[in-house]
């Protein structure tokens, strides 16, 4: 029954991701370009609604749907691990035309192009695992 | 009413639509945060023998392992039952820019087929090299898009604006000062 759940919620996530264009190439160029509003509008949607929801959860003291706090992780204080990341993740981003969650909903779009995309992703992630504390953080 | 499913969904649709999953997420004791399953993926690969940042229990995270899956099939269904056309409805600034590096599929296909059909050492290695950037990158910065720029940011956290900035900066380097080099 959770699994589920998340099926469905991942379900939801990717008709989204496919349906908003937000998993096309052009969309991230054209977003890269501000040659349109249109990934703006997602984004500043989601962040709206995102915002809204965080603070009521917070202030109201939600519980979750299994009856404990919803937990919300802050992140640890830095500045050189999430520009350097961000940069990094930026040039690829702006790349490859997909982040980590539309490139999974293209698998099943029937672009198996991405299947390199992903292949390398894990690579990164794995290289970094590897000179994780050769970085600066 | 049909035509509004088969149709693009419009921006304040689709945002409101991803919020909504950071909600269900959320409220399932959870967080929405996609990179983190590259990480989990090279675990299950054997990664955790090696070095100690993939050593650990990947069954913890077999929740969006799921959320990924469903993302998979969200795709199948959004293109095979809910799409009446394959081109992307790109400004036309955005596909004169795009003639001029000899990519002009936009309004017949999803995605670039010169990039990701073509299967040339080119297009390949830009894939890989794309992918390999997202990876190294989401990790480092302790996640992408979803758990930096939608999540992170919705929880008004500082660091998560300092990696969306990145993002930005990454992004727009490579569209303004590479692609010219690339294409």
């Amino acid at each position: 029954m959770k699994n589920l759940a998340y099926l469905s919620i991942g379900v939801i996530f990717g008709i989204t991701m496919f349906k908003s264009e937000a998993a096309s190439w052009f969309r991230i160029y054209e977003m890269f370009n501000f040659q349109a509003f249109h990934m703006y509008g997602i984004i500043g949607v989601a962040l709206f609604f995102g915002v809204l929801m965080t603070a009521i959860i917070k202030k109201k003291n939600i519980k979750s749907f299994y009856g404990v706090p919803v937990k919300f992780d802050d992140k640890e204080k830095s500045i050189k691990r999430y520009l350097f990341g961000g940069i990094i993740f930026g040039l690829g981003w702006a790349l490859a035309g997909a982040c980590p969650g539309p490139m999974f909903t293209l698998v099943g779009a029937g672009f198996y192009g991405i299947l390199i995309v992903i292949g390398f992703a894990m690579l990164g992630t794995y290289v970094y695992g590897i000179f994780k504390n050769k970085l600066p953080h | 009413m049909m035509n509004f499913i088969l149709d693009p969904w419009p921006w304040y649709v689709s945002g409101g639509l991803i919020a909504f999953v950071m909600f269900l997420l959320l409220m399932m004791g959870d967080s929405f945060g996609m990179s983190s399953n590259l990480r989990t993926l090279c675990t299950i690969c054997g990664a955790g023998k090696k070095t100690d940042f993939f050593d650990f229990n990947w069954k913890s995270q077999k929740w969006n392992l799921l959320v990924m899956t469903g993302a998979v099939v969200g795709g199948f269904i959004g293109s095979h039952f809910l799409s009446s056309h394959s081109g992307v409805a790109i400004s036309n600034e955005t596909i004169l820019s795009l003639q001029e590096y000899g990519i002009d599929s936009s309004t017949t296909s999803y995605l670039p087929i010169e990039i990701f059909e073509a299967y040339s050492v080119k297009s390949i290695l830009l894939l890989a090299i794309g992918g390999f950037l997202v990876g190294f990158g989401a990790r480092y910065a302790g996640g992408c898009t979803s758990g930096h720029a939608i999540s992170g940011l919705s929880n008004l956290q500082l660091p998560s604006l300092i990696a969306v900035v990145g993002f930005f900066v990454g992004g727009l380097f490579m569209i303004h000062v590479l692609f010219p080099f690339i294409f």
